[in-house]
């Protein structure tokens, strides 16, 4: 399957996830909303230019805003880990052109940790945006921190799992091609 | 010039990165402002769709506990037959007095309409139910919403089939309601904290509270009739620097597993709000 079709698919199994699965599960607690379909932002291949990872990812947050009825809310946050994620990127980037050897950000093209510290530090940042405009008109600076915390364990065990279930087997490409 | 077209290609990214923040937070507000979006409305159709067909497959799961629901219903709609009532005086006669069933415009005041609902969003500060009615068969915004157990919420948006609706859950929702010993009026709000829970507001000291007292509807708001569930009070906080007090209820409907609801058309709204802004203006 070409990557673009693969992306496309991806697009409407990560909405119907966290619209139909996610979103259903009665909450656990006031801090805890379970997210995760802000992983597709960070599964988009690297060579991806920036403008284009930013329309994908306000479309992408759109779509699931549309679902929440609240427009705007998702994809302005999608939109700003679109871009801060090539930031992000060039730091933790461990081997030189890794991003033009393999596809696109995973654990076999970065490595354990820098893969997760990736993904660590863009769901603080989508989560921190999130609740930030959630309760911007309202709320102590307590429940903000808590429900961030909260939030954004919740998330990384989700993406943990999700990684081990389905791992992407990224193929090394060479450059000189 | 030149520099400024320099600038803007070397901060083309940035600049684009802050034109798709600003018309994301436009959506935001403008959303949050007049819940009349107009997009949503095309939308709705969409998602409305979606939503109904999953919530078929969904509520196979609920229909004992629905089946349940509607024979309690029905029994105590039972209940209030004019046959169960008797008189051991033979010379008096009960009989039924038609104007309560009368279909005559001028006398309804609220005429009541039943939704299935197809879609709920929950999880987040707004929270709204999306039900299989809309413009087509009577419903418009401002319509009050209830459950078989007790409030819902107002219709907030409305397209062709399908209705979206405000529940208590949602941080810009108020309705009046009464206490149903001494029928002190107040406003009841949600704080945000915990779904099961709203605060209600304005009542005054001189009222006599207890822990488990019913909150009813007043009639006073529009949207409702009076007299229907609320909620129940289940902490009462004693704020020594105000003369009211503020309580915190329990609702009576469960906002997890609502699958039916009633729509409430009040057939006067119109010319009672108009009679309130008239006068409103008058005496400002």
């Amino acid at each position: 399957m070409s990557e673009l079709l693969k992306n496309i698919f991806r697009f409407f199994i990560f909405i119907f996830v966290q619209v139909f699965i996610l979103f259903k599960m009665p909450p656990l607690h006031r801090f805890i909303t379970p997210y995760l379909y802000y992983l597709y932002i960070l599964w988009l291949p690297f060579s991806m230019s920036r403008a284009s990872i930013m329309s994908v990812a306000f479309l992408f947050g759109l779509s699931l805003d549309y679902f929440m009825h609240t427009p705007g809310l998702h994809a302005a946050a999608c939109v700003l880990i679109a871009y801060l994620r090539p930031f992000v990127v060039n730091m933790l980037i461990s081997q030189e052109g890794a991003d033009k050897n393999y596809l696109s950000p995973s654990v076999t093209s970065m490595g354990w940790v820098p893969y997760f510290t990736y993904v660590f530090v863009l769901t603080v940042f989508h989560h921190g945006y999130l609740v930030f405009l959630e309760w911007m008109s309202f709320g102590s600076f307590l429940y903000f921190l808590g429900k961030v915390i909260a939030t954004t364990g919740i998330s990384m065990l989700l993406i943990l799992l999700t990684e081990l279930l389905f791992f992407r087997k990224e193929k090394f490409r060479t450059n000189t091609v | 010039m030149r520099n400024v077209f320099l600038f803007i290609r070397k901060y083309s990214n940035f600049l684009f990165f802050l034109l798709l923040q600003i018309i994301a937070l436009s959506f935001l507000f403008r959303y949050n402002k007049y819940h009349e979006a107009a997009f949503m409305n095309v939308a709705g159709e969409v998602t409305g769709s979606i939503n109904q067909r999953f919530s078929k497959v969904e509520s196979y799961f609920h229909l004992k506990k629905i089946n349940e629901e509607l024979a309690a219903e029905n029994l105590h709609l039972n209940q209030l037959l004019i046959e169960n009532y008797g008189k051991p005086d033979v010379t008096g006669k009960l009989v039924l007095d038609t104007v309560q069933t009368d279909s005559n415009r001028e006398i309804r005041k609220y005429s009541w309409m039943g939704a299935k609902v197809v879609g709920n969003i929950e999880g987040t500060q707004l929270n709204f139910i999306i039900i299989h009615r809309g413009s087509l068969q009577g419903v418009a915004t401002n319509m009050g919403v209830v459950s078989p157990q007790g409030i819902v919420g107002r219709v907030v948006n409305v397209s062709s089939n399908y209705a979206s609706v405000m529940t208590m859950l949602h941080r810009q929702y108020k309705v009046v309601v009464k206490l149903k010993n001494g029928g002190e009026r107040g406003t009841v709000e949600w704080d945000g904290v915990s779904p099961q829970y709203v605060t209600l507001k304005d009542i005054p000291k001189s009222a006599r509270v207890q822990k488990g007292d019913t909150v009813l509807t007043s009639p006073t708001s529009s949207l409702f009739p009076g007299n229907l569930m609320v909620g129940t009070v289940s902490e009462i906080v004693d704020d020594r620097s105000s003369n009211f007090y503020t309580l915190k209820l329990k609702t009576a409907t469960n906002f997890f597993n609502i699958e039916y609801v009633y729509v409430i058309a009040n057939a006067q709204a119109e010319e009672q709000m108009h009679l309130e802004d008239s006068t409103r203006k008058k005496f400002q």
